[in-house]
């Protein structure tokens, strides 16, 4: 396999991000007209100056007319992508190739969900292709409700521990949130009521579940070269990493729910793009798809921010607080930013765009910007079944 | 030599005790249980069941020539649910499945047109009985199916030989209902009792003359109708020995209408011994008699699982659920958007996969794959799959979870990722079980179910349960 990246090609130079949450007066329009406003300021251009868009989307639209209507793009190239939770960071990944390979001079990836208008709690899927009523009808939460009980059968944790390792890290989450004016809940919520929370599925309450809001996140995307045209300080792409599971599984007896192999193999891949060969020292942050407090803990191990076994006893010490060696989600992650399906990808990139051009709220500023590269980790699907997207940048070339 | 082959029985693993009726309305109910079908189990989803068992009692080499399927509550009108039987026993297109009409009295007459005719016949009778709360209906009814394999003693070895039938009819109103209609209906007891008696009589002594023997000689005497009185009086009449008559299963399983015949039957053939005279008398809308005679095969008989099992493997269910599973009360749904209709087309394409719950084996690995599959997900070989029927085949929790916030129209879902015996996995629905009562290790077997109904659409696939015996 040949993945040969594009580090330091391409360099995103406006970003742009709406507040998540419940916006019963906002159509995915307004969120999509708000997002792309404020990244277009940011870059110092107007939407003319902006030869290709892509547009990401999971459920609230379909085709490129999406976006070029509400936005009154005249002649322009739109692409409307999907890739489950992981539809924004596609985006951004196929702006970036798009720059990259000289099609064109300026790309812009947006993502967007309007998810509060079904009437229920929780997402509903977009419109499904008729089927055989085979398929499974399990939520999400309860796909990763099992990873709780595979992990602690594994390494030895019993249930009173597996629930405060997972309610520190929902406790861990809301703190970052507390500080972020843009999140959905901006509440710290103490470990007592999150383990006390009523359960949803297997062993995970309510505060183990992300979010679910509405909101939209947008980047401009230029020729590294042509970066400082912008903006003074541009964050670079260093790695993009892909992978569509086979969804093997749930067909393979030897899976344990105790890792997802979708990401450890991106982890790889994105590593060896960026030229990374020490994670944990070598980055300053991470957003991860803390979509359930059990994914954040598996996906510890599979980013190697902690040896197989151990990110347990991490989470305890405090190495992913906002404080800590190796901070995760300090904007609050899915958990409390909210988790608006297509365009959560793009909000992680927005939170490293802030962070490592020190703009981040003073009250939740990371410690190790210096180190210069933050990780962007995005997953759609399930335990066994998922797609798996990540994304490195950094605010030096080289 | 003609007779039965094989019988399956099944009852339903949940029981109403009936004094919860009287300690709820005031009134109503009486003493013992009642079996009642899962909120995911209709009378076709029943009949599959009691079908595996007779065909896995039966020598694997008795392939039956037509199948018929009697019910006096089918799950649809004007489409033919024995073809759904016939997908999820995985018989040949050439089989006919057939139902026989919504009347108690099909049944009897579907094994009486088998036992006269000359080939080997799957006869299916499966009943879901209820009535309005506190009516002597909902208390004295169960929920139930059983299967018979009829044929020649050159299709296998008969553990029961037929040896003699007789019939009376007659016109008279006694137990009706219309399509539809939520509750049967009845005459007051004393007419039909006057009625039964005469006809019941008649049938009697017509198949003992037939069978040239006289009612001494019977060793066992099942009597079954929807009219208890008649049923206690005539049975007393019939001049067989009061240790004859066999438990009528009223206690424990309830009535089971249509079906209770043939799940006497086979309670009674899977506690027979060689050359005993049995009788089957049949009370509805006339009378029916059939007479069976043991042979040295049953000593060697050996059911797949047995009614007094399924009578013992059973756990009360608290009167609201029953009340809600039939669709009495409405409880508040979740609040998740109800599932879409199926497609026919889609459905049609994987018959084999929905209904008979096969998957395919790559040849060269060995991997399973549940749904079937073209290329295989180790070692990557393309269309060079053999079919893997995988309904008979146990497996054991790796993980289990309860989903509270799925939809289901009996929260909460229950689910497994299942290791079957021989290898692969596939996460499943558990039902016939209470959340947090499994947990990993636990041995599960497969069960054909209703998952839900969407414009008038049943989805029938396949659910795994707790092995119980």
């Amino acid at each position: 396999m040949s993945s040969h990246g594009i580090k330091d090609r391409v360099a995103i130079v406006g970003m742009g991000c709406t507040p998540f949450g419940e916006h019963w007066n906002k159509s995915a329009d307004d969120l999509m007209i708000d997002a792309s406003n404020e990244t277009f300021a940011s870059a110092g251009i107007t939407k003319d100056d902006v030869d290709a868009f892509w547009v990401g989307t999971a459920m609230s639209g379909a085709s490129g007319m999406f976006l070029a209507r509400p936005l009154q793009l005249h002649d322009k190239p739109v692409t409307h992508v999907e890739n489950f939770c992981a539809t924004a960071s596609e985006a951004l990944r196929n702006a970036a190739y798009a720059v990259a390979s000289g099609a064109y001079d300026v790309a812009m990836a947006l993502g967007v969900e309007k998810v509060k208008d079904s009437g229920y709690q929780g997402l509903v899927g977009a419109g499904k292709a008729p089927t055989d009523g085979t398929g499974r009808t399990l939520t999400a939460a309860a796909m990763f409700a099992m990873c709780a009980p595979g992990y602690g059968k594994k390494y030895g944790l019993d249930d009173e521990q597996m629930r405060e390792v997972l309610a520190r890290i929902a406790w861990k989450n809301h703190y970052n949130g507390a500080r972020n004016p843009r999140a959905q809940f901006k509440k710290e919520v103490s470990m007592e009521t999150i383990c006390g929370a009523p359960l949803m599925a297997g062993g995970l309450g309510v505060y183990d579940c992300s979010g679910v809001a509405d909101g939209s996140a947008a980047a401009i995307i230029v020729r590294a070269e042509d970066a400082h045209k912008y903006t003074d300080k541009p964050l670079y792409i260093k790695a993009l990493s892909l992978v569509a599971g086979n969804c093997s599984g749930n067909a393979d007896p030897e899976y344990d729910y105790t890792t997802f192999p979708e990401i450890a193999a991106t982890a790889r891949d994105a590593y060896a793009q960026a030229g990374v060969t020490n994670p944990r020292e070598q980055i300053a942050m991470a957003e991860v798809h803390d979509c359930f407090t059990p994914a954040e803990l598996l996906i510890y191990e599979d980013l190697q921010f902690a040896e197989r076994g151990t990110a347990w006893k991490e989470v305890l010490d405090g190495t992913f607080d906002l404080e800590g060696a190796m901070p995760v989600n300090p904007d609050g992650g899915l958990k409390s930013f909210g988790h608006p399906v297509g365009a959560s990808g793009l909000r992680m990139v927005f939170e490293a765009w802030l962070q490592l051009r020190g703009e981040a709220p003073e009250q939740r500023r990371i410690k190790h910007a210096d180190r210069g590269l933050a990780l962007t980790h995005n997953l759609g699907g399930y335990p066994g079944e998922m797609v798996s997207f990540i994304s490195i940048v950094g605010n030096k070339l080289g | 030599m003609r007779g039965i082959i094989s019988a399956g029985g099944y009852v339903p693993y949940r029981r109403l005790q009936r004094s919860e009726i009287a300690k709820t309305f005031g009134s109503g109910g009486g003493r013992g249980t009642r079996s009642v079908a899962s909120y995911d189990e209709d009378t076709t989803t029943m009949g599959v069941e009691a079908a595996r068992y007779a065909l896995k009692s039966a020598p694997a080499s008795v392939t039956p020539d037509a199948l018929s399927f009697s019910t006096a509550e089918p799950a649809y009108l004007d489409k033919n649910n024995a073809s759904t039987l016939h997908a999820a026993l995985r018989l040949d297109t050439d089989v006919p499945g057939f139902d026989f009409g919504g009347a108690l009295r099909s049944s009897v007459g579907a094994l009486r047109a088998a036992l006269d005719g000359n080939s080997t016949v799957l006869l299916v009778s499966s009943d879901l009985r209820t009535g309005l709360p506190t009516s002597g209906d909902e208390a004295s009814f169960g929920d139930g199916a059983a299967a018979l394999l009829v044929g020649d003693d050159n299709d296998g070895p008969i553990i029961a030989e037929y040896i003699a039938a007789a019939s009376a009819t007659e016109e008279f109103i006694e137990r009706w209902r219309t399509p539809g209609s939520a509750r049967g209906r009845a005459w007051e007891e004393r007419f039909g009792e006057v009625k039964y008696g005469p006809l019941v009589e008649q049938a009697w002594n017509a198949a003992l003359k037939e069978a040239e023997i006289t009612a001494d000689k019977v060793d066992k005497v099942i009597v079954t109708g929807t009219h208890a009185r008649a049923v206690r009086s005539v049975g007393g009449r019939l001049g067989a020995s009061k240790a004859a008559t066999v438990d009528d299963l009223t206690t424990t399983v309830g009535n089971t209408a249509s079906a209770h015949a043939a799940l006497l039957l086979t309670s009674a053939l899977e506690a027979s011994e060689p050359n005993q005279t049995i009788a089957l008398v049949v009370l509805a809308d006339g009378a029916d008699v059939v007479l069976f005679r043991t042979t040295d095969a049953i000593a060697s008989y050996h059911p797949a699982r047995t009614v007094a099992s399924q009578i013992e493997h059973a756990t009360d269910l608290p009167y609201g659920k029953f009340l809600s599973w039939r669709g009495i009360v409405k409880l508040e749904p979740p609040r998740r958007p109800e599932p879409d209709r199926i497609s026919a087309s889609v459905s049609g394409r994987t018959e084999d996969w929905k209904y008979g719950f096969v998957g395919s084996r790559d040849r060269s690995s060995g991997e399973l794959h549940l749904p079937p599959a073209r290329v295989s997900r180790v070692g990557d070989t393309i269309d060079d799959m053999e079919a893997a029927p995988m309904a008979d085949v146990q497996g054991t929790i790796a993980l289990i979870t309860v989903d509270r916030i799925a939809y289901s129209p009996s929260p909460p879902t229950v689910f497994a990722v299942v290791d079957w015996d021989g290898g692969g996995r596939l996460p499943v629905e558990m039902c016939d079980v209470d959340a947090d009562a499994l947990g990993m290790g636990d041995k599960v077997e497969m069960t054909f179910r209703r998952l839900f109904t969407s414009d008038e659409i049943h989805n029938y696939f396949w659910k795994a349960r707790p092995v119980r015996d």
